[in-house]
């Protein structure tokens, strides 16, 4: 494997981490607020927090672990994105410092708070749309160089129908994945009432998940045909995910095996955002980037590789310690450890 | 002063960072205070310090939250402020930029850990052996991002041709002269706030009359801490400043506002500068320059006039090093003074008391001192010797309205964690608590 090619997989992999986690907090965030303004909040909030918790800060680790990184193996993605997102870079920020600090404070009390619930469930759909912005626009089109100035075209962005369908996508599907996860939590804490609730969310986000995506894929023919042909070529993966989709609505609607059913989201979001991101290279941003012509020198891209293999070794025994610590154990789940 | 992007991008960036160091210098040294108390706590048998570490821990989360959002914001803010600088300077600082986000990963899982597990294991020593990782991850992101600053002070490690990084030895990079003292001048100078912010809050209580035993052992157990990492703070100073002679003497010179080289050079303290830059009513230490440049008195200094008018540091910075050091040795100064009473054993004068206090801020505002001082110091450039800060600029517009989207949310974050952390101690006394756990 070509060292561009293993970082870029290596930053994927974060990516993808990152939309599994902050997925399940962001939409657990709206569902709170949804439930709290239908006066069913005593039903699943509880159970929420004790899984939230201790995990935000990790959330909120592997977006950064990205950026860092993306710049380190691709110094000049900082140059042209850097450039032109100041605007939506910024508003992004705003937001995640919202919920980010927020979200400690309610620990202690504001969790009554209207306002509070409101932002914090707000800013849960905000910002995976303004995240997923990015994606739109390294298909390239709404950053240009002119006479050596980057140009970011925002009123392009927001007048341009493929851009509003990946910003769809991004909200059905966090809502999906944060209720299939908490469906399979609330059994785990055998909280029969919670699981009703959340089963029922996700199954009623399960259909226009896949609708969106399909709208997604039309919209990206007219607005890439480039993108969308090798898209075609990798078509098997995008079967992939729609088979692993079907399984896990089946487990749902028949109220068999959660943890399967989430797995089975996990390898179908896995699929479709591999398939998406090895269709979309060689260009990390249409026509300015490609992986191999931006990449980082050589020793400096030895010693990321080195760092980043160091840092898995202590990353994932304390992972799994986290894990093993809070989501599988019985009794913190039910809530009575702690 | 023009306000056009360059100085926008300047002061938004300021300001950001101003934010954040309060909350990442605090982020550094309370997990050590914890981590300490909770063992002493243990090794003594005595619950209240395991109470105390329990109380500093629930603060800190509120702190902690605006830390990490702060620093998401300045680690995304040096691309989209600079981006030819991150295009540039992001080929050499890949690598301890990425092994910061390691520490603070590592550290964010170990404290999501720690501060959910109280009571939960039979034995306490488990509980308190989750707060090392959290110590030794904030310690960790402290030294690797100090490194990439040091290295903006310092580049070494890489090749400069026509605008094209070449040579680039990424190790070499990150272990720059300017790294040892950097490094352990932060990591000091932050243990010694936090010890004095922790103080000043038990301070405050027993000058409140609170009588209860928990806050005297606060105190005196913090002020050991301020005593030793105020001592450890200056001895690290002392090297900075024998550094900034070798490496960066243009910084040392506008500090001390050191115009001609020359031999026996003066230390000067307080004054002010004339429109010729004559100084006027300061304090001169004849040899002080000298010998806290190079060791020795007699040493010869560089002044000045020795470089070129346009790469001056700004020579307000000369007031923020008094500053500085001026705190440092009043941090020293006062733990002293409390010992000594606390040995003679009459009655603390509330003075004491009241100074202890002042120690808190002063210690934050020495941070934030220290802080300009180095990078404005460091002007006119972004990487010393190599990039001008001006040519590392934005080309894009906006710059203004983002300086008032992130003031108005730094204020609201800034109101609302005072907020919080006040409602948060009033509505739970440690005296509340004491009884609570029935712990006396």
């Amino acid at each position: 494997m070509h060292p561009e090619v293993f970082g870029i997989s290596i930053l994927w992999l974060f990516l993808y981490g990152y939309l599994i986690v902050a997925s399940i907090d962001f939409g657990a965030g709206f569902y709170s607020y949804y439930c709290k303004l239908k006066k069913k909040d005593h039903i699943t909030n509880g159970l929420i927090h004790r899984y939230l918790s201790p995990v935000w800060e990790v959330t909120n680790v592997f977006l950064i672990f990205f950026m860092v990184g993306l710049i380190g193996f691709f110094p000049d993605t900082a140059y042209y994105y850097g450039t032109a997102l100041l605007i939506p870079g910024s508003l992004a920020l705003v937001l995640l410092v919202i919920r980010g600090s927020f979200y400690a404070f309610s620990r202690y009390g504001a969790r009554e708070s209207s306002l509070y619930m409101f932002l914090y469930g707000s800013t849960g759909l905000l910002i995976p749309a303004s995240l997923s912005t990015v994606l739109t626009i390294s298909q390239g089109g709404f950053i240009e160089e002119q006479n050596g100035l980057i140009v970011f075209k925002a009123k392009e962005l927001l007048l341009n129908p493929y851009s509003w369908s990946v910003v769809l996508l991004a909200i059905v599907s966090v809502l999906f994945i944060s209720a299939s996860f908490l469906t399979y939590y609330a059994r785990k804490a055998q909280d029969q009432p919670a699981e009703r609730v959340l089963r029922g969310f996700a199954l009623s986000w399960s259909v226009p998940t896949i609708l969106a995506s399909i709208f997604v894929f039309l919209s990206l023919r007219q607005h890439s045909p480039w993108h969308f042909e090798s898209i075609v070529e990798l078509a098997w993966m995008f079967g992939a995910s729609l088979f692993f989709f079907s399984i896990a609505v089946g487990l749902l609607w028949s109220k068999a095996a959660y943890g399967c059913a989430f797995l089975c989201v996990m390898c179908q979001f896995g699929f479709a955002f591999y398939g998406y991101g090895a269709s979309h290279l060689p260009y990390i941003l249409y026509p300015y980037i490609t992986i191999q012509d931006s990449v980082t020198n050589p020793q400096m891209l030895d010693a990321l590789i080195l760092a980043f293999l160091a840092g898995l070794m202590l990353l994932l025994p304390s992972l799994y310690l986290l894990v093993r610590l809070f989501l599988f154990n019985a009794r913190y789940v039910k809530g009575s450890g702690s | 002063m023009e306000w056009d992007t360059f100085m926008l991008s300047r002061l938004l960036t300021s300001m950001t960072l101003g934010f954040h160091i309060i909350f990442a210098t605090i982020g550094v040294g309370v997990p050590l205070l914890i981590c300490l108390a909770e063992w002493w706590g243990i090794r003594k048998n005595d619950p209240h310090y395991i109470l105390l570490a329990r109380r500093w821990a629930r603060g800190f989360v509120i702190t902690v939250a605006i830390g990490v959002v702060t620093g998401t914001c300045i680690g995304l803010q040096l691309s989209l402020l600079w981006p030819s600088f991150m295009q540039i300077a992001g080929q050499v600082i890949g690598l301890p930029l990425f092994l910061e986000t390691f520490a603070f990963f590592f550290e964010a899982i170990f404290l999501g850990i720690y501060l959910y597990t109280w009571d939960r294991f039979k034995n306490p020593w488990i509980h308190w052996s989750f707060s090392i990782p959290v110590v030794i991850g904030s310690a960790g992101s402290a030294f690797f991002i100090t490194t990439v600053n040091a290295f903006m002070n310092t580049p070494t490690g890489f090749t400069l041709e026509n605008g094209m990084i070449t040579a680039i030895e990424p190790w070499k990079a990150m272990f720059n002269p300017a790294t040892p003292t950097k490094v352990l001048h932060v990591l000091a100078s932050a243990y010694l706030t936090s010890a004095f912010i922790l103080g000043s809050i038990a301070g405050f209580q027993l000058l409140k009359g609170r009588r209860h035993v928990y806050y005297r052992k606060a105190l005196t157990f913090t002020m050991f801490f301020c005593l030793l990492f105020g001592i450890l703070t200056a001895v690290i100073g002392d090297f900075s400043g024998k550094f900034l002679a070798e490496y960066q003497p243009e910084k040392l010179a506008a500090a001390e506002w050191h115009f001609h080289t020359e031999r026996n050079a003066d230390l000067i303290l307080g004054g002010y500068l004339t429109e010729e830059n004559e100084v006027r009513g300061a304090i001169r230490i004849p040899y002080a320059l000298s010998l806290l440049a190079y060791g020795n008195p007699t040493a010869e200094v560089k002044g000045l006039h020795d470089f070129q008018r346009e790469l001056w540091p700004p020579l307000f910075i000369h007031y923020l090093f008094d500053l500085m050091v001026g705190i440092g040795i009043y941090l020293i100064i006062v733990p002293i003074v409390y010992f000594y009473f606390l040995m003679k054993k009459n009655r603390m004068p509330n003075g004491i008391y009241r100074f202890i206090i002042a120690g808190g801020p002063l210690a934050m505002l020495a941070i934030e001192a220290g802080w300009i001082f180095t990078e404005a110091g460091r002007q006119p450039w972004i990487l010393r010797g190599y990039m001008k800060t001006a040519h590392g600029v934005t080309t894009a517009s906006n710059v203004g309205e983002m300086l008032f989207l992130f003031s108005l949310l730094y204020g609201v974050l800034a109101v609302t964690c005072i907020g919080v952390l006040l409602r948060l101690y009033r509505n739970n006394t440690a005296e509340a608590e004491i009884i609570r756990r029935g712990i006396g």
